[in-house]
């Protein structure tokens, strides 16, 4: 059965598109904008950049919704056109700006004569981008010693659960700390499984994760239901940064949150020191591309994935945490809905380097946070149209801009150490 | 022991596969039992609680003809999907997307049940065809992403089944399909003409044992001949084995992974309409029931051949038709059977586990 | 220092890889270790570098009992090895390869990168070893690559250098750089151990010789005192033909054209540009070339297996550039793939659908999409008969053959149905002595009944044995065409690209 799966490495990682079928799609995109969104749309949008309480407000931005996204789609069709002519090396960048501006001109239709909070958006943009970051950097924690973890969605759901019991249970800051250990048991699990015993790490992943859906529901219904103050734990207050969160804009995005997010971007700090500029990192770097080099330096591959794999694992136990203590405070079951697998697809899109995926966190938490403020502005999009849109985002990352990205060259391998 | 060597004469089968392919997952089903019980014990209920528990796990399963037919009932949809997942890992490709294919194609199957008149048996068939159609089309997006961009299956299919969830809601809402007089999400019944019948409704009505059950063993058989005696599984086993050699033999491996893929659709989509005109009647937010994800370790268990698929969809049926009994008779939550499906799957994969927790079983090396 | 290692014995299962085995090795000397493939060699390398541990038998260092649990402990003696496969990280630059797991670090865990630079520098002016500290190792040439494992042994302060087969990359000139690093290296103090199965290059650089066989010591040589032959001899165990017999026949009519060709490679490389050549009917035509210069994807552009992005090939005058594979083979253009294990064959497959592997939609072996496997059997046991492959039947997995049997196989499959030319890419590569024998024995035999035969090998042995005439590839050109009885060193001067 291992040998089976063993040989799904995909098939083409490395295929470059053509510039004419890459121009083209933008020029269809450019139409595809004017036409959706473009015609029949009156009045203007209102973006408000700030509230009236903040100390230094800023006036709202206005944009006349049929001006706007005229120019916006002439703009992208201009790129496609340019992409078609000739082929900068830097086509993914054109790539980046018609995106952008294909979601502002969906965004100034949607709220074209009425009025839209940019900041709250971008706020929510940030937290929504804290789970999906820190599964992507378990992820990266695991991949880069070349262990597949598809089970980070179930780790996360572990902590979301461990967090809301034991948060319940011995307060807040405690209940983290157990979420984050019971993350790293699960990392444990995974290492032992595909490490010592070498189950096929897909399989491996997959059933932690419905291993992990199993229990909290087991335990939601036996426990949790049956004691309600079991299941009610404190959530962490937001902080605000002095000074820095009076900024506009920027001060609500990024110095009024709890520590979930300033702990996040810690973690991505960290974890790109550790693997780029520390010893430990470079083995651990060493051990994913060609582990064999790395045993006969003596450095122990069997050690190495279980050290990673298990501080990937209380990296997910954390993000998991975000979903009870950081949020809401009660755990439902399945509330982890795929930002774990979402967060994988952050990690490829970032190409395996931290800050690559928090910015592609960054996006998916836009996506996500797009879907709930949209909500309110009332659009005709049916809101299970907008639920869908970080699954389809997730998707056209994962096949168009996998690229030239490289994973570590001993991914999905198990090391037998001959003796 | 003795019953042992008679059953390897039978079957003709060294010792090596034989251990492999009955005494390991027999191993594993039973240590994942004693788990799920202890975990039980450890949530607070009491020895009695999980001495009934066990006990209606089996009446429930196999104890009466009754219990034998809700075995067999849900036993279907999960030969069904398992088999599809089959083909995909003997293409090299994992396929987590059934759960998603079951609900399109279930969800397809449906509105041609309840929307269009046609003569009972012309009917069913176009029903099922309909959904086996949907479930593979569904699957060739997975299938097609793979082939053409090296989008990898797992995670395309992963979102696929969360878009399907959204899809189910949204169409499930919609004035066509959605029952009269109702606002949660459910749709219309099939007419009686697509349903498919039940087997055993000359002894008792109630017995819900139906014809796609017969369907199901007959796909296993049309599967193993497809992936054993066939060129196209030839070619599908050839690219899940070594990619490599599959180009040096001049199999066209994108063709081979989108037939793969589509084909693990089909069989899926074949379970979700099975189950909606063998069972449900009609679709609800939740008819879809986590099918796709138990049919991973039914495929697993059945070490991804159709025989083996066969064997374990039954054990899971049983497994779902036990848990039922087990949460009407002894309270526990069917969440338990999930739990106990998940470490099938660990103990499944992980033989060399199984071998050091029962050492006595197995020759030493 | 001296080394020496006493009874050793190593078992994987019931297959002995060492048994009892002594030999010893002292500073300022280069001790060869000859045998052929799979006589326990590298096994018994890794026993010295801590990789395995021995089943029984002693480590000594300067006399003293050494056990080492890990390859850290026998780096921590001194022992350094140059692995035939380099263990170099491809992404990282040398620097990082060098230091990695000897790190110099400052606070947190830092890497020190200065300090690493500098001491990778000074180890390198010190034993000329010219490399670029901070260029990427995917971007080296092999030969500097082999450079870099040195220095990183020796920042390891190696006193006792084994090298593996290190010249199987090297072009001549890259050899005889090689040795005078070797030489060097030597005459500061070390003790070096050179392993290799050629046995011109151990008579040449060593200063004693043991041979291995079947997992023993046979044998102590004194290089000067000695013949080609009579290693030869000692390393196989019985007296070998080091010539083939090869009978002077004239070519047939033109079989295979290829006229300017171009080929990008996956990382779109211009990997082979402008190659112009004939093969006959009732010839051997020999491909030349160090490892990596556009041989391997010459083939695959010839097989089908890789996109041919201008230029045409014309097989019995009719244009097939850029066909499937599956048409080229149809065609009677048979390919034994350079590396069987992960082309030629499916290890967890049947000998018997293996054989069928390429072939199976033929009406022999199929009807619509209906497999016949019993027509497919009798065709494994035929191949196995005709062609020698031992096996103890058509069913059993091909992963249980020995490399030999694997490869008479793969011939057998490709040479036993209508064949009219073949491409043979490395066909004796890790087999042993009597099934090479039985390879080019078969090869010969082709080319007398009329096939025309394109053989890639990097043994250049193999290739002036075998042909009638050579093409020499470098970085993706031919560089020379010469006749078969051209002298070895003009050959291997074209390799280097020196001559054109």
């Amino acid at each position: 059965m291992k040998k089976l799966i063993q040989s799904q490495q995909p098939i083409n990682m490395n295929r470059v598109h053509g510039s004419l079928i890459a121009g083209s799609f933008l020029i269809l995109l450019a139409i595809f904008v004017f036409i959706l969104f473009g015609f029949g749309v009156e009045g203007e949008a209102t973006f408000r950049l700030s509230r009236p309480s903040d100390p230094y407000a800023l006036p709202n931005l206005v944009l006349p919704a049929e001006n706007s996204i005229g120019i916006a789609s002439l703009i992208i069709a201009f790129f496609g056109a340019r992409l078609i002519v000739k082929t900068p090396k830097e086509y993914t960048v054109f790539f980046a700006l018609s995106f952008f501006l294909a979601v502002a001109a969906f965004l100034v239709w949607a709220t074209a004569g009425k009025s839209f909070s940019l900041t709250g958006m971008l706020q929510a943009t940030v937290v929504r981008a804290v789970p999906i970051a820190l599964a992507a950097m378990a992820g990266i924690m695991c991949e880069r010693v070349a262990v597949i973890n598809i089970g980070i969605e179930g780790m996360m759901l572990a902590g979301a659960f461990a967090g809301a019991l034991f948060g319940s249970i011995f307060g807040s800051v405690l209940g983290l700390l157990i979420a984050i250990t019971v993350g790293g048991v699960f990392g444990l699990i995974l290492a032992l499984l595909v490490v010592t015993f070498r189950v096929d790490q897909i399989i491996a992943g997959v059933a932690i994760n419905i291993l992990v859906l199993g229990l909290t529901s087991f335990f939601t219904s036996h426990l949790l239901k049956k004691n309600p103050h079991l299941n009610d734990a404190a959530v962490f207050k937001a902080i605000q940064i002095p000074i820095l969160a009076e900024l506009p804009i920027i001060g609500p995005m990024l110095f009024r949150h709890n520590i979930f997010v300033y702990l996040a971007i810690l973690i991505v700090f960290s974890t790109t020191f550790y693997l780029f500029k520390t010893a430990y990192g470079l083995r651990a770097r060493a051990v994913g591309e060609h582990p064999k080099a790395a045993e006969t330096l003596g450095i122990s591959v069997i050690k190495t994935r279980f050290v990673n794999v298990i501080i990937g694992g209380m990296i997910a136990g954390f993000g998991g945490a975000w979903f009870t203590l950081g949020s809401v405070g009660r755990f439902d079951e399945g509330m982890t809905g795929g930002r774990g697998f979402i967060g994988l697809a952050a990690m490829i899109f970032g190409r395996w380097h931290p800050i690559g995926a928090l910015l592609a966190a960054l996006v998916f938490g836009f996506a996500d946070s797009l879907q709930q403020k949209l909500a309110i502005l009332r659009t005709p999009i049916p809101s299970e149209f907008l639920a869908m849109s970080p699954y389809i985002v997730t998707i056209i990352v994962v096949a168009g801009i996998v690229g030239s990205a490289r994973p570590p060259q001993a991914i999905g391998k198990a090391y037998v150490k001959e003796s | 022991m003795k019953i042992a060597l008679k059953i390897r004469q039978t079957f003709s089968v060294d010792k090596a596969t034989f251990l492999d392919v009955f005494i390991i997952p027999i191993l594993a089903t039973s240590l994942a039992i004693t788990v799920g019980l202890l975990l039980l014990l450890l949530s607070g209920e009491s020895y009695q609680t999980a001495l009934r528990a066990l006990i209606s796990l089996f009446v429930g399963s196999f104890g009466s003809v009754s219990a034998l037919s809700e075995t067999l009932t849900a036993s279907t949809p999960l030969i069904f999907a398992a088999l599809g997942i089959a083909i995909g890992f003997r293409a090299g490709l994992f396929n987590i997307g059934a759960e998603g294919q079951i609900i399109i194609g279930g969800l397809a199957a449906v509105i041609v049940g309840f929307s269009v008149e046609l003569p009972i048996l012309l009917h069913l068939t176009i029903v099922l065809f309909i959904g086996a159609a949907f479930g593979a089309g569904y699957a060739f997006i997975s299938g097609w992403l793979k082939a053409f961009t090296g989008a990898h299956e797992v995670i395309t299919t992963i979102m696929l089944n969360l878009i399907a969830f959204r899809l189910l809601d949204f169409f499930l809402r919609l004035p066509f399909i959605q029952k009269e007089g109702r606002n949660d999400p459910i749709s219309k019944s099939v007419l009686e003409t697509a349903e498919l019948p039940r087997l055993l409704s000359f002894i008792d009505p109630n017995l819900r044992i139906h014809a796609g059950f017969l369907l199901a063993v007959l796909a296993v058989v049309l599967v193993y001949w497809i992936i054993f005696h066939t060129t196209i599984g030839f070619e599908f086993r050839t690219v899940g084995t070594n990619i490599h050699a599959a180009k040096y033999a001049g199999v066209n491996s994108s063709l081979a992974v989108i037939l793969a893929m589509s084909a693990a659709g089909l069989c899926a989509g074949l379970a979700g309409a099975s189950q909606i005109s063998g069972v449900l009647g009609r679709a609800t937010s939740g008819f879809s029931a986590g099918i796709g994800f138990d049919a991973i370790a039914v495929a697993l268990l059945g070490r991804a051949h159709p025989i083996g698929v066969l064997f374990s969809g039954i054990l899971f049926g049983a497994l779902v038709a036990g848990g039922r009994e087990m949460q009407v008779s002894a309270g526990v939550s069917l969440d338990l059977i999930t739990v106990i499906q998940a470490l099938i799957i660990i103990f499944i994969a992980a033989p060399i586990l199984i071998k050091r927790i029962f050492p006595w079983f197995f020759p030493k090396t | 220092m001296k080394i020496e290692l006493k009874e050793i014995s190593k078992s994987f299962g019931p297959v002995a890889a060492n048994t009892k085995i002594n030999l010893s090795v002292s500073s300022g000397e280069t001790l060869g270790l000859l045998g052929e493939n799979g006589a326990g060699k590298t096994t018994l390398m890794n026993i010295l570098t801590g990789l395995y541990k021995p089943d029984s038998g002693q480590v000594l260092i300067r006399g003293q009992q050494r056990e080492f649990s890990n390859p850290r402990d026998a780096i921590k003696n001194g022992i350094g090895m140059v692995h035939q496969h380099f263990m170099l990280v491809p992404v990282f630059s040398v620097t990082e390869n060098v230091i990695l797991g000897n790190e110099p670090t400052s606070a947190v865990n830092r890497i020190n990168l200065k300090e690493a630079r500098e001491k990778v520098q000074n180890i390198s002016s010190k034993y000329n070893l010219d490399v670029d500290p901070d260029e990427l190792v995917e971007r080296l040439p092999v030969g500097v690559q082999q450079r870099v494992e040195i220095i990183k042994i020796l920042f390891r302060k190696a006193e006792l250098l084994i090298f593996d087969e290190p010249t199987a990359v090297l072009t001549p000139q890259e050899v005889s750089d090689f040795f005078m690093i070797v030489n060097s290296l030597k005459n500061s103090g070390k003790a070096i151990i050179f392993i290799t199965h050629k046995l011109h290059e151990v008579i040449q650089i060593c200063d004693r010789i043991n041979i291995l066989r079947r997992g023993k010591v046979v044998g102590e040589v004194n290089p000067k005192k000695t013949s080609n032959s009579k290693l030869a001899e000692l390393m196989v165990g019985r007296s070998v033909n080091l010539n083939t017999k090869r009978k002077k026949i004239d070519p047939g009519d033109v079989l295979l054209k290829v006229r300017n060709l171009h080929v990008i490679s996956d990382k779109k490389e211009k990997v082979i540009s402008d190659v112009n050549l004939k093969l006959h009917k009732k010839e051997i035509l020999g491909i030349a070339g160090v490892q990596g210069n556009g041989q391997t994807e010459f083939i695959e552009a010839l097989t089908g297996l890789r996109k041919i992005s201008s230029g045409e090939i014309f097989y019995f005058d009719k244009n097939c550039t850029n066909f499937t594979p599956r048409k080229i083979h149809q065609m009677g253009i048979k390919h034994i793939p350079e590396d069987r294990q992960k082309q030629g064959l499916i290890n967890e497959f049947s000998l018997t659908e293996n054989i069928i592997l390429n072939t199976y939609y033929e009406a022999d072996f199929s009807k619509n999409i209906s497999l016949n496997w019993n027509n497919a059997r009798s065709e494994a046991a035929r191949v196995m008969k005709q062609f020698d492959v031992r096996a103890s039947s058509e069913s059993s997995p091909a992963n249980n053959l020995s490399g030999g049997n694997q490869q008479k196989l793969v011939i057998g499959r490709e040479m036993s149905r209508k064949i009219n030319l073949l491409i043979a890419s490395q066909p004796t590569r890790g087999v042993d002595v009597g099934s090479i024998e039985y390879i080019h024995g078969q090869i010969i035999a082709a080319r007398n009944s009329g096939i025309g035969i394109l053989l890639n090998s990097t043994e250049l042995e193999e290739i002036i044995a075998l042909s009638d005439r050579i093409v020499v590839f470098f970085e993706g050109k031919i560089v020379a065409e010469l006749p078969s009885n051209t002298d070895p060193k003009i050959i291997g001067l074209a390799m280097a690209g020196v001559i054109t």
